[in-house]
């Protein structure tokens, strides 16, 4: 199997998934090590996808764990003194 | 979470193994169900403890949407109040996680378009028919290593890149590449198929790569060229 680039790019995504075909993986890696800009593209999307996923990229604010229990525990409460 | 660029891909989120379908194993599924019987006849503050390891998701579920920090943080609670209210009907057909999802994100879109003022038809693929979605091509890539993360800068342009996507591609890409949930529990979280789900992450990762590609790595520019490039007001 012969890839262009275009067809790589629609794959790329299931590609970094590891969900293609063994066949289509291979095809997808003789590109990459013969194309520079495809490889690039792979790359940096892989890249992004990484520092998207770090923890520090979304925070959640400070006290956050305590006011959603606090706020949990005062519903549990309220609701027993209306039973 | 790995650092290192290397073939064959691995999962970008860190999480559960990139397995379109995979179910829970049978002896957390049966955990979870033991819990939940035991709070349904009255252990109730074991529920503190079923929705701990969920807490992070379901804030990054609702900011996805809404992107608004205190909005997100209220959507939140009331998922988990309303969850522990309807708990009883929790049928064990899916994770707990993934019912508890599905609740933060209608919330979210529920006060999404209230606050928007826009009609959406979120399980409408309508708008996932055209469009060009091709990346940004570049010579080369210079690889920008976690720890770059310390500079709020790169934080705040991964942020700003994610707010540009549609709710729907914030929404795939949230809880697939940074809550690591699977295709299967992506797609039940969010109420479409597994497909939609497919396309809607390709066109949202290749987005990202659009928005930030040719800014954050090119060997020549680079995340330190943007950076001095940013501070001296260019």
């Amino acid at each position: 199997m012969t890839l262009d680039c275009k067809h790589v790019w629609s794959q790329v995504s299931e590609y970094i998934d590891g969900s293609v075909t063994a066949e289509m993986r291979e095809a997808i890696e003789r590109h990459l090590a013969n194309c520079r800009h495809c490889s690039a593209v792979y790359d940096s999307t892989r890249n992004i996808l990484v520092l998207v996923g770090d923890e520090r990229t979304f925070e959640v604010p400070a006290g956050f764990g305590e006011r959603l229990h606090g706020r949990l525990q005062a519903w549990m409460e309220s609701a027993d003194s209306r039973a | 979470m790995g650092e290192r660029l290397v073939r064959p891909a691995v999962n970008p989120g860190g999480g559960q193994p990139p397995v379109a379908g995979s179910a829970a194993p049978r002896e957390e599924l049966a955990n979870e169900a033991a819990i939940i019987s035991r709070i349904l006849a009255g252990e109730r503050e074991l529920f503190h403890d079923l929705i701990r390891p969920y807490e992070r998701g379901l804030y990054l579920a609702a900011y996805s949407i809404v992107l608004n920090e205190a909005d997100a943080e209220d959507i939140a609670q009331d998922a988990v109040i309303k969850a522990f209210k309807g708990l009883k009907n929790f049928r064990g057909e899916a994770r707990f996680s993934t019912w508890l999802m599905a609740i933060a994100l209608n919330e979210a879109r529920s006060r999404w378009r209230k606050s928007s003022g826009v009609q959406m038809d979120f399980l409408s693929d309508g708008e996932d028919s055209g469009g060009d979605y091709t990346p940004a091509v570049l010579a080369d890539w210079r690889y920008i290593p976690s720890q770059e993360l310390e500079r709020k800068e790169l934080r705040q342009a991964l942020r700003e890149a994610i707010a540009k996507l549609s709710p729907e591609y914030r929404e795939v890409l949230i809880l697939r590449d940074v809550r690591g949930m699977s295709i299967a529990e992506t797609a039940a979280a969010t109420g479409v198929n597994e497909g939609l789900v497919k396309v809607r992450l390709f066109r949202a990762r290749l987005a990202m790569q659009k928005l930030l590609a040719p800014t954050l790595g090119p060997k020549q520019r680079g995340f330190m060229g943007w950076l001095t490039r940013k501070a001296g007001g260019q």
